[in-house]
């Protein structure tokens, strides 16, 4: 798995929230993306309710998924494909690995995939003395300079055109240039190299279609259809939650997908791959497999609360208009998914105690919901994920995040549940209060644990008498 | 006085505790429409705060104590979108397992309205004879918009006050960064939040913020009074009472 630094939510947060750069870059696409997306569904043909259908066809999938995963399986062997059902991360990796070791694989090169980033497959090729590329242009920029993607769909979002200039003159040896035309230019003479020179490419999967047993990839650069076809070997990975049934459910959900990503009716590529050449046929590669991951899914299906998580299709579009994410950007969540679906998902595949900052800090301001092209939950799923952390509970291995804050709740509801006992809290509170530095009507400083709310605001105090106890009086 | 028209109020807590002038506006509007009121004032809080932060088992005996307190009440009305989402969204998912319960809490949720929709949709007025001279702007908070669907309610009461114009902000729907408990445990974030969020405020060129949240307002208000800002930030109940 790749490195999971989910504890450091605060601190990098916090640094991000410093860096400039970042914050208009932040802006930016959140700006770009956030507004046309929702224009893009109310646009579409069948109106915007056509995410709720895609969320009706998302689930019913998600419930029958394992009779579907046979049936995509079975199709894709009868296209001459090979399928692999991967457990965990370091099945999906062993098993790569065995086919790159039987072909004498020494070069690989890679579509865009967060599945493959996700179980940290490029460092474990490269371990196996592999040469490995990313061919998404992002993608190939992040790996330049040894980073994770800070975005499931922009995964460079966080550099500017100096930055890239700066890395590429380093690493490449050309001249220092910021022109992002000029950039791309030299990008794609480097990955063209690649391209020609590689043994093995491998992918993501953006859908597969069980019906019909090929696999869906989706891109702007069309890295990914050179990357599929030149060499003779392929590999795509797939989340096991990344299937529709039928083609026409495999239609509705692309088309919605581009949407949320980038707003656009349909990407520019969009590749279905079918499986390896025919013979005879010019194109494609000789071998084609498909592995198809678990790594956790399978405990997130079992549970009723969460198993709604599984019907993401990583379009990215609730990333693009949550602000928190607009904020603190995609590194502060500390593993591969960020922004509202990593705040569900990451709990889920690493340990909820482990990712707890990412459940609970977060507003629940259901934007993410609106704009999710398949209707998800978010907002419902981090409350269940919180009353886990409360509570603790044995199923996922929690245990309660703070007891100090459980027995503080425990006491408050049995004050709220005594009017008379409230009163005299609240006389107190008004009471203690005095003692606080005021300016004009307001409080200036507050003491822990409430001191984060006066580090950047004043807050009104108690009133001497409140609206109940005027009422009593007035009525 | 008309018999039809009546109203059980549901003070939020803040309101209650912090803002209760929030709650003598509602009051005062209520009496001039000739509203019915009556007000139980063993009320305290609807649970919302425990329920976020997870803690499910005390928020549920805050609801059991708010739906017993409200039993008897025809038409629950709330200065809040927050409470609401809680009462008409929440009580029912808290008590799935409880059938007695889950038909108390589905009959409290469905008797309980946010102020400004309790205004237009259920009496019918959008013109409350309020005279209010400042340019305004207006915030959607999350819950009242996403939650419970109050979008236009709110903007339509603004529109029909005398004296006032009215400036949308940009990103008017766009989270304040409250969000409860999250704003001090979270307050580097928070901070980033509101910071934007005032700093549409402040362009939209209004002197008045306004918004149907208390909690979303009392985050403004905090920083726009650290900042030194001469805007003022209002319930829209405080400018509907005016005359
Ligand atoms: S949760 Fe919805 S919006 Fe977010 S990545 Fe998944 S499908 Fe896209």
């Amino acid at each position: 798995m790749t490195e999971i630094t989910t504890e450091n939510y605060l601190s990098e947060a916090k640094r991000a929230i410093k860096n400039q750069v970042l914050q208009n870059a932040l802006a930016d696409l959140q700006h770009r993306f956030g507004t046309e997306t929702a224009l893009a569904y109310q646009n579409l043909p069948e109106g915007p309710e056509l995410r709720f259908k895609a969320h009706d066809i998302r689930m019913h999938t998600i419930d029958n998924l394992d009779v579907i995963l046979d049936k995509l399986a079975e199709n894709v062997r009868k296209n001459g494909g090979h399928v692999f059902f991967a457990n965990n991360g370091k099945d999906a990796i062993e098993y790569s690995l065995r086919i790159a070791r039987k072909h004498n694989v020494k070069r690989v090169v890679k579509g865009k995939s967060m599945v493959t980033e996700e179980i940290g497959l490029n460092s474990a090729f490269i371990e196996s003395g592999l040469d490995v590329s990313e061919t998404d242009l992002g993608e190939y920029i992040i790996q330049l300079a040894g980073e994770h993607p800070s975005h499931i769909i922009a995964p460079a979002i966080h550099k500017t055109r100096n930055d890239v200039g700066k890395l590429f003159s380093e690493k490449m040896g050309i001249p220092y240039i910021t022109d992002p035309a000029k950039l791309t230019q030299a990008a794609r003479k480097a990955l063209r190299e690649k391209f020609l020179a590689a043994d093995m490419g491998t992918s993501g999967c953006n859908l597969a279609c069980a019906e019909t047993g090929h696999i869906t990839t989706v891109s702007n650069e069309g890295n990914i259809r050179m990357a599929t076809t030149m060499p003779k070997v392929y590999i795509a990975f797939m989340g096991m939650e990344r299937v529709a049934a039928r083609l026409e459910d495999h239609d509705v959900l692309i088309r919605l997908l581009c949407r949320g990503a980038s707003a656009q009716n349909m990407a520019t590529y969009v590749s279905y791959i079918g499986g390896p050449r025919y013979p005879g046929q010019a194109d494609g590669p000789e071998e084609f497999h498909l592995v198809i991951l678990d790594n956790g899914r399978s405990r997130i299906l079992a549970d009723e609360d969460f198993r709604e998580m599984l019907c993401c299709i990583r379009c990215a579009a609730c990333l693009n208009v949550c602000p928190v994410y607009g904020k603190i950007g995609g590194h502060s969540y500390g593993f591969t998914y960020s922004g509202p679906v990593g705040a569900v998902v990451t709990p889920l595949l690493v340990g909820i105690n482990k990712a707890k900052h990412l459940c609970l800090g977060e507003t629940l301001c259901g934007a993410c919901k609106d704009q999710c092209p398949v209707d998800i939950d978010i907002p419902r799923m981090l409350l269940a994920l919180r009353s886990k952390l409360a509570e603790g509970d044995s199923v996922w291995g929690v245990t309660p995040a703070d007891r100090k804050e459980k027995s503080m709740y425990r006491a408050w509801s049995w004050m709220i549940s005594h009017r008379g006992v409230y009163d005299l809290f609240l006389k107190m509170a008004a009471f203690g209060q005095k003692f606080l530095p005021q300016k004009e009507g307001m409080i200036r400083w507050l003491p822990p644990p409430m001191n984060g709310w006066t580090q950047s605001r004043d807050m009104k105090p108690i009133a001497s008498e409140s609206f109940l106890q005027r009422w009593r009086k007035g009525s | 006085m008309n018999e039809n028209k009546k109203a059980t109020l549901f003070i939020q807590c803040l309101v209650d505790t912090i803002y209760p002038e929030v709650g003598e506006a509602m009051v005062q509007i209520f009496r001039k429409l000739d509203v019915n009121l009556s007000c139980p004032t063993n009320q305290t809080c609807c649970g919302q705060p425990a329920f976020n932060s997870g803690y499910r088992k005390e928020a549920r005996k805050a609801a059991r104590h708010f739906i017993q307190v409200f039993e008897n009440a025809e038409m629950i009305v709330c200065p809040s979108g927050s409470c609401v989402t809680m009462v008409r969204h929440h009580y029912p998912e808290l008590f799935t397992n409880e059938p007695h319960w889950l038909q108390r809490a589905n009959s409290a949720a469905a008797r309980t309205y946010e102020f400004t929709e309790y205004l237009v949709d259920v009496l019918g007025f959008e013109d409350v004879g309020a005279k209010y001279h400042a340019k305004l702007t207006y915030h959607d908070s999350c819950h009242l918009l996403r939650g419970i669907g109050v979008k236009e309610q709110p903007r339509r009461l603004l529109s029909h006050v005398q004296g006032a114009e009215f400036i949308e902000m940009n990103n008017s729907d766009q989270c304040c960064g409250f969000g409860g408990a999250f704003s001090v445990k979270y307050a580097d974030i928070s901070t980033a939040m509101v910071t934007e969020k005032v700093k549409n405020i402040i362009e939209s060129g209004a002197d008045t913020v306004v918004g149907c949240d208390m909690g979303c307002l009392m985050n403004i208000q905090g920083m726009l009074s650290r900042m030194g800002s001469k805007i003022k930030v209002k319930h829209i109940a405080q400018i509907l009472s005016s005359t």
